[in-house]
């Protein structure tokens, strides 16, 4: 195991590359994130934020640079091993659409390691049931997506990050569409599976209030990483 | 969740559970395109099959007959041409040559059922003051009925044919005041009489043939018109009724015969038959299309109204492939609901049809054929094309950018 579950190194991300229109987003961005460790992103809205994020994800591919998720340079990678070491060592938690309508709580945890796996087993509904509970919400566990609170929806999102017990989890404004009590309450649960679990959390907010009880504030602006990069 | 079917079936079948309305439209439209290709298919071979019987219900499928007879013109000595002009000769009456030989051989040739050897020609039947001429054929009875099934006509008496039997249709034995049991007298060309007993009358449906056929047995044809031993035509069913005509070149080719088909003597029929089965197909190949189209606008709509799930499935590990294939999965289902959906309606609207439709005598339009390899077929062809129409719409899901497809 690498000392960072992540490493950036002169990260570059630019749009219509090599034209008069050609847009730089993120600018050699160096950073590195240790196991275990829980870091807010933050800044102004169009910063690059989300692009980091997507890179970081392995969603979308860096103009320049290398991304080094547990050591492994991702540049190196194909589609298939990238979306191989994509479902393996991150997990994601969106701020909006959370969970796929046409499945219920339970299934929507289980799905990442039946996709993975190939077929559903015993095995994999006891994990994501223990998720569940983890979460607090065994009692809503047979609930279809639409049937459940933004609170609850973002706390099975939450357990299916964790589906497959990745090393990362990149939560993208995961409080953002919650009330105040709601999104207290998903912050602190991020924060418990950090502390219990070790895992890594790398998340993107505008509120200040959780950025402040995070380990680490990460600022970017104008695609750059002006403060907090390590 | 199902842990007997892989993920993308789980998948394809929860997306389609839940557009419950969208699926359950594109499933209808498919099904009214399959119950056209299934009520057509069906009825057009029920037609078909009525059609060839009443054709070849009452001939022969191939008929060998003699040589036709030419005339050469006449040279002297010096081998000049002393008499230029050479009229058609008149077609006497003539045995096949070696008939039994080639008869023979036919029975052991592939492709060929039976073999029948017949002699017909003109008689006169007679009945006290009155006669009329008739169309007598001679005929080896346990043969010949494979042929042509004559006791399926006999609406009295019986098929028997001995050597004093006659069978003649029911409109010659009007005009000569006949019924079974009754004698008729049978004067051939060369003047031979024959008395024989009516065994039984035939109706072939057609007045025409009702007024002139006469069966009696082959020998006492022979010895009326002279040919003893001799025959004037060897009558030949086939396994497949639409290798006759290929058949009968071959036959023609390898001996000295004269080979009709029931294609060569019904060309007419048989044009109209082909133009039929090629406008039904042109047909099905347009329905087809339709359903096809069909599926494909419906996954597309699909694929755009679920970019963020294909978006977040791709963020949590799916692969391009699993994705690719919850949508062919889709096409297919979508395909094969709509078939067996369509096969149903298609046989309701067929059984109804054929209860309703009528020819004018009453009797069915056409045999109610529901054959289950064209349910099969039908089945399978409408699967492989939802599945083919699922493509475009598939790789376009399996290609979104998941960037792209989360922002929605």
């Amino acid at each position: 195991m690498a000392e960072d579950v992540l490493r950036l190194e002169r990260l570059g991300k630019s749009y219509r590359t090599g034209t008069p229109a050609e847009t730089r987003v993120l600018h050699d961005i160096d950073f590195a994130l240790r196991h275990g460790e829980f870091v807010a992103l933050m800044g102004p809205s169009g910063s690059g934020k989300s692009t980091l994020l997507n890179i970081v994800g392995l969603l979308d591919r860096p103009s320049s640079g290398r991304v080094l998720i547990d050591g492994v340079d991702t540049g190196t990678l194909d589609e298939r091993a990238l979306t191989m070491l994509r479902g393996r060592k991150i997990g994601f938690v969106f701020q909006s659409h959370l969970l796929l309508s046409a499945f219920t709580a339970l299934e929507n945890v289980m799905l990442p390691a039946v996709a993975e796996r190939g077929f559903a087993s015993a095995a994999i509904e006891a994990r994501a049931r223990a998720l569940l509970r983890r979460v607090g919400l065994d009692a809503v566990a047979d609930n279809l997506a639409p049937h459940m609170s933004g609170g609850q929806q973002q706390r099975v999102a939450v357990a299916r990050a964790l589906a497959l017990s990745p090393e990362l989890v990149l939560a993208d404004e995961p409080t953002g569409n919650l009330d105040s009590h709601s999104a207290d309450e998903v912050f602190a649960l991020l924060r418990d599976i950090n502390r219990e679990q070790g895992t890594s959390f790398l998340l993107v907010t505008h509120n200040l209030d959780l950025a402040r009880r995070c380990d680490r504030i990460v600022r970017v602006v104008d695609g750059r990483i002006v403060d907090g990069a390590r | 969740m199902n842990r007997l079917l892989p993920f993308a079936w789980i998948t394809a079948v929860r997306f389609l559970g839940e557009g419950r309305l969208q699926t359950w439209f594109i499933v209808g439209g498919v099904a009214i395109g399959v119950g056209v290709i299934v009520f057509m298919s069906a009825m057009l071979a029920g037609l078909e099959r009525n059609f060839l019987r009443r054709v070849l219900a009452a001939q022969a499928q191939i008929q060998l007959l003699p040589p036709e007879q030419v005339a050469r013109p006449l040279r002297g000595g010096d081998g000049v041409v002393t008499d230029p002009v050479v009229q058609r000769p008149a077609q006497r009456l003539a045995s096949i040559d070696q008939w039994r030989r080639i008869a023979e051989l036919l029975r052991t040739m592939p492709g060929i059922d039976t073999v029948s050897p017949t002699a017909a020609g003109s008689v006169l039947a007679m009945r006290g003051e009155t006669s009329r001429s008739a169309s007598m054929t001679g005929i080896d009875p346990q043969t010949y009925f494979r042929i042509v099934a004559i006791p399926d006509f006999v609406v009295a008496g019986t098929a028997r044919l001995t050597s004093e039997d006659i069978v003649v249709g029911i409109e010659l034995a009007r005009e000569l005041g006949a019924a079974v049991g009754d004698r008729i007298d049978l004067r051939a060309a060369s003047g031979a009489v024959r008395s024989l007993r009516v065994a039984g009358l035939l109706d072939f449906g057609n007045k025409g043939a009702n007024q002139r056929v006469a069966f009696v047995a082959l020998r006492t044809a022979q010895s009326l018109m002279g040919l003893i031993g001799g025959v004037t035509a060897i009558d030949i069913a086939v396994h497949d009724v639409f290798a006759a005509e290929e058949i009968a070149r071959r036959i023609a080719a390898a001996h000295d015969v004269r080979a009709e088909s029931w294609i060569a003597t019904n060309a007419q029929f048989f044009a109209a038959m082909r133009a039929q089965i090629a406008t039904n197909t042109l047909i099905r190949v347009f329905v087809g299309l339709s359903v096809a189209f069909g599926i494909a606008a419906v996954l597309v709509v699909s694929v755009i109204q679920r970019s963020r799930d294909i978006g977040i499935l791709r963020a949590m590990g799916t692969r391009r492939g699993q994705i690719l294939r919850v949508f062919l999965i889709q096409g297919g289902i979508l395909g094969f609901a709509g078939s067996l959906l369509g096969a149903a309606l298609g046989t309701a609207a067929l059984v109804w049809w054929h209860a309703v439709a009528r020819q004018a005598d009453g009797g069915e339009l056409f045999p109610l054929v529901i054959e289950a390899r064209l349910f099969a077929a039908t089945a399978l062809l409408a699967t492989a094309t939802g599945v083919l129409a699922a493509a475009a719409p598939a790789l376009r899901a399996a290609r979104l950018d998941p960037v792209v497809a989360i922002r929605g």
